[in-house]
């Protein structure tokens, strides 16, 4: 997975609450057998509606999504953030995450920021005005940062870590390629192949 | 203290071992199909990442391949998707893969043992939970879901904790008539589907010991339906022999050095398993599930039981709901049960002593009027042995539909389905509400009981059949 350290972007306000994986991506797109193309799947009930403010010219391009509260709850359905992902979201703000969902973001590399609902509203009420201002997710410092706005957020260690690094549970096993190379070495050469060497 | 068959196997894979961590565990054979590999070749792809032993990959396709017209387009848009994505994916990262029409091609867990690639002492996955059928070689095999067919495909490991052992002791001798799908569904009954959760069952005692590999192979497939994450059977010379010759199997010096590993794979005598069973051989019978889980069975002598005699509520409202399903009164005999399918097939058994024990049964006979009876061979090959046998004439003369290899009605993917309400009985491994089709209504089945039932068109045994008329013309 792709490392997290800074994230410069435009941002789309989604001023709701409960959005629920359903609504992220509908039960009929989980046929599909990639983790590519969910993009025409992100809320896709709500895209046909005109109004709906990611449908608008001006949120194009877009890559931080501030939610409302209890983003994510529902199904454990991985395809939620994959659609995230593919639409080209980097980074979710919300003032709280359903637990699945954010297990799933971080083991995808989607960084979920959990901020005081009083800053997601100063960042609703800034990016409504400006649709062309930048919010920065900043991994290293643990720090958003907007046109006056400066927040702080938490997030253990560990998955700082995993994410800083880019690191997914095949990379981390891969760091003990050492281990992995030596026991092939002692491996007996009775055990089968399945192509000709 | 001695070490159980499965913590040895355990600890000769063991890559990495670290205080507060699962272990990492070295994969010796990872197998594939269409159904579960999509989405794991797809992360791969993303990440930039190669399949690290494709020497240790091999991919077939089953779930969704028809039965009939294999040479034609597949009909149902998302079967023929899969298939290929399937073949895509191979190509791309050269992964060794065997198509519908291949002579190797066939339900994965039977494609395996044929090739000789399973073989004692081994890990094997793949992203299917039959996967426990090649534990019948002596190896520990385990069933993995897609972010683990990615993890292997890129690293060849798996992090995994270890599992607890059960012992499973079947003493004395199956009866003449008694198989080992009457074995493991009696199992299934007694310990419930829960029953093996967190476990690796091995299954060892005299009665096991002369089981050929085909039938231990029944046996540690449904491991699985008792909730374990494996099941395994020491390897012996039964074992040693079905290996011996097959493609996969270690030649010369190598074979000399595997066999004297094999050897060593028993449980030690001072070694502690977890949990024990006891089963006594002699008190089995031909064995058939009435409800909607592997669990809900009972000897084909009996009757359906009467919901109100479980103690456990739980189980009484399970009984209920399933009776209700299956259309069946409590306290109808098992044998008055009429079925309009029966299903000889799947990694249970498929294999061609399955489809010699049912064809031996159906020689000479009529499948009854009314009577649907679908043979679909574990593989391909599996199918050519049966049609250079001439089990296939057998078949067709006795009124069943002789099919191509896949996994068919096991779990109706292609269009081999029941309709609602329709009802098998089946040599597959689940029973669940619409497993075989929408509505359709399932009894797990040995092939022998199979066959007599679609002779005499309800549950029956071959014991049933000698009161039979003679079939005119024999
Ligand atoms: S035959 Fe049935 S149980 Fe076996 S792999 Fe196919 S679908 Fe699964």
């Amino acid at each position: 997975m792709e490392a997290f350290t800074t994230h410069t972007g435009r941002a789309v306000p989604l001023r709701r609450s409960n959005v629920d994986t359903d609504q992220i991506i509908p039960a009929h797109w989980l046929k599909k057998v990639t983790r590519d193309g969910f993009e025409d799947g992100l809320f896709e009930a709500w895209r046909k509606d005109g109004t709906f403010v990611l449908n608008q010219p001006e949120r194009e391009g877009a890559t931080v999504l501030v939610a409302g509260p209890d983003f994510g709850t529902g199904s454990s359905r991985e395809h939620a953030v994959w659609a995230l992902q593919n639409y080209g979201f980097k980074a979710v703000i919300s003032s709280r995450f359903a637990d699945i969902f954010r297990g799933n973001s971080l083991k995808n590399g989607l960084l979920t920021v959990v901020l005081e609902q009083k800053i997601v509203d100063s960042l609703w009420e800034l990016t409504e005005k400006d649709p062309q201002a930048e919010v920065t997710v900043d991994l290293e410092t643990r720090q958003v940062r907007a046109e006056g706005i400066t927040a702080s957020f938490e997030l253990d260690e560990n998955s700082r870590w995993r994410l800083l690094n880019g690191l997914d549970d095949i990379s981390i096993t891969l760091q003990n390629e050492a281990d992995i190379a030596a026991y092939e070495a002692k491996r007996p050469s009775y055990k089968p192949r399945t192509l000709p060497v | 203290m001695g070490r159980t068959l499965a913590e040895k196997v355990w600890d000769d894979h063991v890559v990495r071992r670290a205080e507060g961590e699962p272990d990492l565990l070295f994969i010796d054979l990872h197998l594939l199909h269409e159904v579960t590999s999509p989405q794991a070749f797809d992360g791969l792809r993303k990440s930039g990442r190669k399949v690290r032993r494709l020497d240790l990959t091999i991919a077939t396709e089953d779930h969704n391949t028809p039965t009939l017209d294999i040479d034609k387009p597949i009909a149902d848009p998302v079967s023929r998707v899969q298939l290929e994505t399937l073949r895509k994916n191979a190509a791309e990262f050269g992964v060794r893969l065997h198509p519908l029409g291949d002579v190797e091609q066939g339900v994965v867990h039977v494609v395996g043992p044929q090739l000789g690639l399973t073989q004692p002492g081994m890990t094997v996955v793949c992203g299917d939970s039959h996967t426990s059928t090649h534990g019948a070689f002596g190896g520990l095999a385990f069933g993995i879901g897609t972010s683990q067919v990615e993890h292997v495909l890129a690293t060849q490991t798996l992090p995994m904790a270890r599992p607890k052992t059960m012992a499973i002791t079947v003493n004395g001798e199956l009866p003449d008539g008694v198989t080992a799908k009457d074995l493991i569904l009696a199992i299934i009954a007694r310990i419930g589907t829960g029953g093996g959760q967190g476990y690796v069952l091995e299954y060892r005692g005299p009665a096991i010991e002369k089981l050929s590999m085909e039938a231990r192979m029944t046996i540690c497939n449904m491991s699985i339906e008792a909730g374990a994450r494996a099941g395994m059977i020491a390897p012996d010379q039964t074992t040693f022999d079905y290996l011996e010759g097959r493609p996969h199997a270690p030649k010369g010096e190598d074979w000399d050095a595997a066999v004297a590993y094999w050897k060593t794979l028993r449980t030690d005598d001072d070694a502690e398993f977890d949990a024990e069973v006891v089963i006594e051989a002699a008190e089995l019978s031909p064995f058939v599930t009435w409800g909607t889980n592997p669990g809900q069975g009972a000897p084909l002598s009996a009757d359906v039981p009467d919901p109100a005699s479980y103690e456990d509520a739980s189980e009484r409202l399970a009984a209920e709901k399933a009776l209700e399903y299956m259309g069946l009164e409590a306290g109808q005999p098992l044998r008055s049960i009429k079925v309009d399918t029966v299903f000889v097939g799947s990694c249970t058994n498929g294999r061609i002593e399955d489809l010699r024990a049912a064809a031996d049964l159906l020689k000479g006979r009529k499948v009854a009027d009314g009577v649907r009876m679908l043979v679909v061979p574990g593989s391909a090959r599996v199918g050519l042995q049966a049609v250079s046998e001439g089990l296939d004439v057998v078949f067709k003369e006795a009124g069943a539909e002789w099919r191509h290899a896949g996994c068919s009605m096991c779990l109706g993917m292609n269009p081999d389905q029941l309709a609602p309400g329709e009802r098998s009985a089946s040599t597959s491994n689940r029973n669940f509400e619409g497993r075989q089709g929408k509505g359709g209504r399932t009894h797990l089945v040995s092939p022998q009981v199979a066959a007599a039932t679609a002779v005499l068109g309800h549950l029956a045994s071959p014991a049933d059949l000698s009161d039979a008329p003679a079939p005119a013309g024999v």
